[in-house]
């Protein structure tokens, strides 16, 4: 048995999907969610096979729910987002349905996953599809964060400075320190230019919390936050920072 | 600024080539007359040079200065101050130099009206040239300039067009008809209609349009019925409005774009049911309009959350009643406010 899970804002758009879905006997849809954070949940408690993704949804996105999962289900995208905006789609072989589809369209995108279950060959990298999905609007100003169950939403402008952490980069706030599974490349390129400047490859530091620049061994400085945070600011960091702040 | 005449290769060579050859012919016509080849080069190469100087004094001229009114009178002065000065003070340079021999200064006196007329029949090819050369560049510049806007004109058309369509709630739309389709027909039915009138209407409105706020309301109602439908019992609205509202007059979505954005903000700010409130007051002087959006105030950044059409409207206002602060917004207990004030005309 195949389970999948269905996450769509729209009772409508997910009556579709379970409209279709009802002529594949092997799949069971064991839940159907309004949001992404009843997402999260569901997919916790049932560890499904596959997901019916909407990206437009209330609070986090599609791609930002998708973030906070520890093991990645197949995913087929289900969106009313213009084509061009889904070129990352495409690069990365992951499939999607343009709402309205059609009932071939949806057996087409089934057969794809069917025939690739069934030989248990690789879905989809998702990840590589997420690394590239801010070219889709509307995700430089949050950061969602999953700590102790609990989902947060880090609006950029309280974000201190991101750290690299191994696999992960650290996301620093007035409430602490958040583990955020991405690439300090990710966030280099992300986040607004003018705001955030990666002054050292473990570092980025949002440049309004910095209150004073001190030099620290040969050729480096420190940057010495609001908050008394001390941040290493390498020589080709120091030459961006000058250049953000106009100095 | 287009590249001036004397910087293209082209003329350079042209010019350097008619220069050598005249000299050349003088030179060699001047010997053939019997005077020494000293003579002769001193004549042909100092007036000459002195001719090319007063060409490119010409050139130089038309680019930094192309005249519209009187252009010929300018070109004539131009041109015979220029031939003149130019014999003058070639003769004063070459006498000397060849020793006011009686031979040459009698040739020179001989040749000077001859010598005039060449003045002034090359410095003369030369302001057409340039002025030619300028006027067509000009023309040119002001082909393109007239096509960047043009095209500038074009695309914001179509930003208009694709903005007025809304493809993102089109296609949203489309797909719960879609679903309706199977399961409850007749509201397939009613949602298709709906959606009919509603982009109808969009389409036959123009920008500069004023419609009363009785229509523009109706208009809104077929969007939030529509809107209802997609979100289910997820979306309430409230529309406050009286009898003596619904005769003031407003400028054509206008109003559209502000719901819009109540909507959107609300529905993709928060999880809970979403209640927005649609209030039109009115006096004499203004008609004024609250529209009000839950929001979640601890993730959404207000000032930024002001943006999506709001700028559009606020520029909308702007342009039409040349006062500002006629949109305004505010937040508080989690409840986005948007007021707009139209001014009406007596």
């Amino acid at each position: 048995m195949i389970k999948a899970v269905i996450i769509d804002d729209e009772p409508l758009a997910r009556s579709i999907v379970l409209e279709f879905v009802a002529n594949y006997p092997q799949i069971t849809v064991v839940q159907e969610c309004n949001d992404g954070f009843e997402g999260v949940k569901a997919i916790y408690n049932h560890r499904p096979d596959l997901l019916f993704l909407d990206i437009q949804m209330p609070k986090i996105n599609g791609f930002e729910m998708l973030e906070l999962l520890e093991k990645m289900p197949a995913v087929i995208f289900t969106t009313a987002f213009d084509e061009y905006a889904l070129k990352a789609f495409d690069t990365h072989a992951v499939d999607y349905l343009l709402k309205p589809f059609s009932k071939e369209r949806f057996d087409k995108a089934m057969q794809k996953y069917l025939l690739r279950e069934n030989k248990k060959t690789a879905q989809p990298n998702v990840h590589q599809l997420l690394e590239a999905s801010a070219e889709i609007p509307g995700q430089s100003d949050r950061i969602v964060v999953k700590t102790a169950g609990k989902i947060r939403i880090i609006p950029t402008t309280n974000v201190h400075y991101l750290e690299a952490a191994d696999d992960y980069v650290k996301v620093v706030n007035p409430d602490g320190g958040f583990l955020k599974k991405k690439t300090m490349a990710f966030y280099e390129n992300n986040l607004p230019a003018k705001q955030f400047v990666r002054v050292h490859r473990s570092y980025i530091v949002n440049v309004h919390e910095i209150t004073r620049l001190e030099p620290y061994e040969k050729d480096s400085h420190l940057a010495i936050l609001k908050s008394g945070a001390k941040i290493p600011v390498s020589q080709a960091g120091y030459i961006k920072l000058k250049q953000v702040l106009g100095i | 600024m287009h590249p001036g005449l004397l910087q293209t290769v082209k003329f350079k060579i042209i010019f350097a080539i008619c220069w050598f050859s005249i000299t050349e012919v003088q030179a060699i016509v001047l010997t053939r007359f019997g005077f020494s080849w000293r003579i002769a080069l001193l004549d042909s190469g100092i007036s000459n040079l002195l001719l090319a100087g007063a060409c490119l004094v010409i050139a130089k001229t038309f680019q930094y200065y192309n005249p519209q009114k009187n252009k010929y009178l300018f070109i004539i002065g131009l041109i015979v101050t220029l031939s003149v000065g130019w014999l003058f003070l070639s003769r004063g340079i070459i006498m000397p130099l060849a020793g006011n021999e009686a031979d040459y200064v009698r040739y020179f006196s001989i040749s000077f009206v001859l010598r005039l007329c060449f003045g002034l029949l090359i410095t003369g090819c030369m302001a057409l040239i340039s002025v030619l050369w300028y006027t067509i560049k000009d023309q040119q510049e002001t082909d393109r300039r007239k096509q960047e806007a043009e095209t500038l004109a074009r695309d914001a058309e179509l930003y208009r067009l694709r903005q007025q369509l809304q493809p993102h709630f089109l296609f949203n739309s489309l797909n719960s008809i879609n679903a309706l389709i199977v399961s409850k027909p007749t509201e397939a039915r009613t949602m298709v209609l709906q959606l009919s009138d509603f982009l109808r209407g969009t389409l036959k409105k123009d920008d500069d349009q004023w419609v009363s706020l009785a229509s523009e309301l109706q208009h809104l109602q077929l969007y939030l019925d529509i809107e209802k439908v997609r979100f289910g019992h997820r979306l309430l609205t409230i529309v406050e409005n009286n009898t003596a509202t619904d005769m003031t007059m407003l400028p054509a979505m206008l109003l559209q774009p502000i719901v819009e954005n109540a909507i959107k903000f609300g529905l993709y700010d928060t999880l809970e049911s979403v209640t927005i409130t649609i209030t039109a007051s009115s006096n004499k002087a203004e008609l004024t309009i609250t529209v009000t959006n839950p929001y979640d105030a601890e993730t959404s950044q207000p000032l930024a959350g002001t943006g999506f059409g709001l700028s559009s409207v606020k520029r909308r206002l702007f342009l039409l009643f040349a006062r500002h602060h006629l949109l305004q917004t505010s937040f508080n207990n989690n409840i986005f406010t948007t007021t707009i004030s139209i001014p009406q005309l007596p």
